[in-house]
């Protein structure tokens, strides 16, 4: 069988493996990333809309073209950087420090690395309602390949589920690409993601409902409408469902960190739901207990993209830092100033709570165990 | 006010609240090219209206995630700051266009694009039509396919109108 060595593997080619794998290179290192996915550019491809941010993370400047700005970067030091797309890493064996992989669905390979950056991403969160299993009930993120990287519509009419950054960005979208958004529906009682993505789409007349939620979809062979109901503080249905004409229902409740191979690597792992899921502790290096594995992205922790990037950035110059590579004195310390940053607003407060959980000053002092 | 929380939970903006409060009405209808009105509110880690501001009218930021600060009397109306908002939540309103109408300049990402001399209807933060208004421009200031429309309105709807949806 055949088998690839490098001295970093970036696994995900989204925004924190890109900044992770330009970052080593630029370094001196060789970097292998893997990516599953026949582009690069991860859930960055998608997005349509401007970022967040300041400068540093390209506020202002639209997704996927930020995804641009990363590969053209890794362009510049390409001499150290080997890509593979469409090749998914399959497990981690320890006892002999390989990686399995697959590109396609027929050709098998192994991996070996002296350092591992694990930028898998995450993945959606559904939930349980009758019939959620026609056609028409679609993850956001499949409705954003749809729609953004492959120009097809959904549908007509779509109930949205989930006042999140995604579920508003992704109403907005879909009212960019003609369709009609009949609501969105949204079991707390503000809607989690920016007011102001709120409130672009409330202004075009999109209705969304506070402390309500999907009963269940409704068709024969293919969604024709939903039921929604209102919650109590509870979030238990009361008083009558109301009927929804669509043809669409789409669920963006959240993301759950993709961590299989950070627990394949014995790396030490908590639950934080601050940071929605398991998560490998790490240090401020981005290093987990595993010397050998870096965590970054949303893999360590959902968060947004700008974040990701500078996690990314963290990962990347650490690990190459690790392999003796010398690297900017004071760089470290300029990243955790921008992700404090991003992250002392009110959103980040909670990621600071999740984090104070997660992060350990020095492994030497974390006992085993 | 439940109803008023409510309603700004899901994104309307209401009552007092930072960024619904109108700029003082001697200064603004002295600013030909009309001032900015941030509607801004929730503390995020974001800056460009301030950034991409030449005039120094969108104070500096203390702290990234500050929400926006305007000195109006330094503003000219030049919408960079509607086309770089990434939360579309900066308009710009000129009360000196004409005696009964003020020229709104709206950032608008739909299609299609709206053309000169179109009507339109005005629509307020909850999307109901509250006016008709006239098309009388329609920019690209950083050619990032962000577009500013400027509609000629009547001048009751400026504390209401916020975007436009075409007449069928």
């Amino acid at each position: 069988m055949k088998s690839l060595s490098t001295e970093i593997l970036v696994i995900g080619g989204g925004a924190a493996g890109l900044s992770a794998a330009a970052e080593a290179a630029a370094a001196g290192a060789k970097v292998l990333v893997a990516e599953s996915d026949l582009h690069l550019g991860g859930q960055l491809v998608k997005q349509t809309h401007k970022f967040f941010g300041s400068k540093d993370e390209y506020a202002g400047t639209r997704g996927f073209k930020i995804a641009d700005i990363l590969l053209s970067e890794i362009d510049s030091c390409k001499e150290n950087v080997e890509i593979h797309t469409n090749t998914t890493i399959t497990g981690f064996y320890p006892e002999d420090g390989i990686f399995t992989a697959m590109r396609g669905e027929e050709k098998f390979f192994h991996i070996s690395a002296k350092k591992t950056i694990v930028a898998t991403g995450a993945q959606e969160r559904l939930i349980p309602f009758p019939n959620n299993d026609l056609p028409g009930v679609y993850g956001a993120g499949a409705v954003q390949t749809l729609m953004n990287v492959y120009g097809v519509v959904p549908g007509k009419r779509v109930l949205m589920v989930g006042a999140g950054n995604i579920g508003l960005i992704v109403s907005y979208q879909l009212m960019q690409a003609g369709v009609e958004v009949a609501a969105v529906v949204e079991a707390a009682p503000r809607v989690g993601g920016y007011w102001v993505h709120a409130a672009k789409i409330r202004r075009m007349g999109v209705p969304i409902l506070l402390r309500h939620s999907i009963k269940k979809a409704v068709g024969d062979q293919v969604i024709t409408g939903a039921y929604i109901t209102a919650l109590n503080d509870r979030f238990e249905p009361v008083g009558e469902e109301s009927y929804m004409d669509c043809d669409v229902i789409c669920i963006a409740v959240g993301l759950s960190p993709t961590t299989e191979i950070l627990s394949q690597a014995g790396c030490g792992m908590m639950y934080v739901p601050q940071l929605c899921g398991l998560v490998a502790r790490r240090d401020r290096t981005m290093r987990t207990s595993n010397p050998d594995f870096f965590t970054a992205g949303d893999a360590s922790g959902i968060e947004e993209a700008s974040a990701a990037m500078v996690e990314g950035r963290i990962a990347g110059l650490s690990a190459a830092s690790s392999l003796g590579y010398p690297t900017e004195h004071g760089k470290l310390d300029e990243y955790w100033g921008r992700l404090q940053a991003l992250r002392s607003g009110e959103a980040g407060a909670r990621i600071c709570q999740g984090l104070e959980c997660v992060l350990v000053n020095r492994w030497e002092d974390v006992s085993n165990g | 006010m439940a109803d008023d929380l409510d309603l700004f939970n899901s994104g309307v903006l209401t009552g007092e609240r930072e960024g619904a409060v109108l700029p003082d009405r001697t200064l603004w209808e002295s600013k030909k090219g009309g001032v900015v009105l941030v509607e801004c509110p929730q503390r995020i880690p974001c800056n460009p209206c301030h950034t991409s501001c030449p005039t120094g009218a969108i104070r500096p930021f203390a702290d990234i995630n500050d929400t926006p600060k305007v000195d109006h009397s330094l503003c000219t109306g030049c919408t960079l700051c509607v086309a770089s908002c990434p939360g579309l939540a900066c308009f710009v309103i000129d009360l000196t266009f004409s005696g009964d109408k003020a020229l709104f300049k709206l950032p608008y990402e739909m299609l299609p694009l709206p053309e000169k001399g179109q009507k339109v209807w005005c629509l307020n933060r909850t999307g109901d039509c509250i006016a008709e208004g006239t098309v009388e421009n329609v920019t690209q200031p950083k050619k990032d396919r962000t577009y500013v429309i400027h509609v000629s309105a009547p001048k009751e709807v400026v504390g209401e109108f916020r975007t436009i949806r075409a007449v069928k």
